[in-house]
């Protein structure tokens, strides 16, 4: 590891933040730049639909790491800074905000943005999106009791903040395209009861719902017009419709992108000087032998590691199980593994008990395993889907049958 | 404020302050101790700010909850003084807790 190497982190999420810590708890002790464009240091972003929105977490408590840390360390913070430009044939970066910086080892973490929709109203005071701790205090505001939430788009983010805004006492609609909710990312068993479990507790939905319109009165969003006619009013509309990878100044120099930056195990780029990390790269997933791009916490603190593995010449540790974690109302949701290839799918306990597993298997193999307040399904099932021990069925589908019996 | 002591699996001591009410995770990942890698932020999802508690702190502190419990039961190298650190809330009574790390999360 040369002491002179200059490694310029551009972005400071979780992604960014972790890879400048990781450098330095694995002993590098060259020069170290973390920009960002927030004006908040690194910080995490789960709980600001959840914790956050309820009151119950503090910008302190969601910080990374303290302001301190950066300074005692010598990295040099650069906050309220985007990047304009990568220039790689002279190895440097152009900043909005003071001089082109030159890298050794440059890292991309600028993440992904919330889509937008472009449909009249869509600029209107009131209609919000969640990916900042900014849009999660917009949020926060417009909250509150007797209030209602329009939420479009029934993925993750749309659940979680409907949960809080009941919790809350507000009101929330759930407003999504397709004919059940969490439709992209988990199995119709799941959708089904994520479902119920929300409409018992007030939350109401209009599924396979086109959304056509945003309404207002005196530029403040007032409803939502469907494309049956009916409008849907609330006192503000949270969109959650996905994300869209933050890669232009990638693409515009040239890297290698689809669909994000495409990068390798240890997270490098088509450019072996540069890396890339996080909800904006597309990387390889030798486990089910194809790429993706995920947005998850324990994806890019993985891919942070890999990245510090490979500028301090530490031997990169084996790719690890995507897992996911999601908290509704008293619900944990615990996903391990991508359900691909999937042949058949059992479920071991009873959803009516909110406390089940469905398993996603492919030859008898453990592919995917989405588990509802069951913590030793979702434990044992991500060595399972890490080992591709095949399981016996029947025993996985009895409950008095210990997870950890269920390999064959 | 109470003093927590970290040892490393390698026997890296690091000594940190911890507010009260901060949990031995957080207190950890403040202060960039290597070895707690606790990739949910303290959501008791993951399993990985397994710590193994002093002998002379075990007593102290509160049992854990079921989810704690099945969740260590699958963590890898598990002993008795086996705690999830994410669900270990600083106090005054708990001054001085020397909590030893595994040497690996994963």
């Amino acid at each position: 590891m040369d002491p002179q190497t200059r490694v310029v982190i551009l972005g400071a999420g979780h992604g960014g933040g972790s890879v400048a810590a990781f450098l330095r708890q694995y002993g590098f002790a060259g020069p170290i730049t973390l920009i960002g464009e927030e004006p908040l240091p690194p910080y995490q972003r789960p709980p600001l639909s959840k914790a956050w929105l309820k009151g119950e977490a503090t910008a302190e408590s969601l910080a990374l790491k303290p302001l301190e840390f950066y300074g005692e360390n010598n990295i040099d913070l650069r906050l309220g800074v985007h990047a304009v430009a990568i220039d790689r044939a002279s190895k440097t970066v152009a900043v909005s905000e003071g001089a082109p910086i030159a890298y050794d080892v440059l890292v991309l973490a600028m993440g992904a943005r919330a889509r937008r929709l472009t449909i009249p109203g869509a600029d209107l005071k009131g209609v919000l999106e969640l990916r900042t701790a900014a849009d999660a205090e917009k949020l926060k505001t417009a909250l509150g009791a007797g209030k209602t939430l329009a939420v479009v788009g029934g993925g993750y983010v749309g659940l979680e903040a409907a949960a809080s805004a009941i919790s809350l006492n507000a009101k929330a609609v759930i407003i999504e395209r397709e004919h059940r909710v969490l439709a992209r990312v988990a199995c119709e068993q799941l959708s089904n009861f994520f479902q119920s479990y929300h409409a018992a507790r007030g939350v109401t939905f209009e599924l396979s719902a086109g959304v056509e319109a945003f309404v207002g009165d005196e530029g403040q969003v007032t409803g939502v017009k469907l494309a049956d006619g009916r409008t849907i009013a609330c006192d503000a509309a949270l969109v959650g419709v996905g994300a869209i990878p933050n890669d232009e100044i990638a693409k515009a120099a040239g890297l290698e992108c689809n669909n994000g930056v495409v990068v390798d195990l240890a997270a490098r780029t088509s450019d072996p000087a540069i890396f890339a990390v996080g909800d904006l790269t597309q990387r390889p997933m030798p486990l089910y032998s194809r790429s993706v791009r995920l947005e998850s916490v324990p994806n890019a603190l993985e891919q942070a590691k890999a990245v510090a593995c490979a500028v301090t010449g530490r031997p990169l540790a084996p790719p690890e199980v995507p897992w996911f974690w999601s908290d509704q109302f008293d619900l944990k949701l615990q996903i391990a593994g991508m359900p691909f290839d999937a042949d058949e799918i059992l479920i071991r306990g009873d959803p009516d008990t909110a406390k089940f597993a469905v398993f996603h298997l492919k030859q008898g193999c453990i592919q995917a395993v989405e588990a509802v307040n069951a913590a030793p399904e979702f434990m044992a099932g991500k060595q399972l889907v890490a080992s591709q021990k095949p399981v016996a069925r029947d025993k996985l589908v009895d409950m008095s049958i210990s997870m950890k019996q269920v390999a064959v | 404020m109470a003093k927590i002591t970290f040892v490393e699996h390698n026997g890296t001591e690091h000594v940190v302050d911890a507010k009260n009410g901060l949990t031995v995770m957080e207190a950890a990942v403040k202060n960039n101790v290597p070895g707690i890698d606790a990739d949910c932020g303290g959501a008791c999802a993951c399993a990985t700010c397994h710590v193994y508690v002093g002998e002379a702190w075990v007593g102290k502190l509160d049992k854990p909850s079921a989810m704690e419990e099945s969740m260590l039961d699958f963590a890898e190298n598990v002993e008795p003084n086996s705690r999830l650190s994410c669900q270990i809330k600083m106090s005054d009574t708990l001054d001085g807790i020397v909590v030893t790390l595994p040497e690996s999360q994963h």
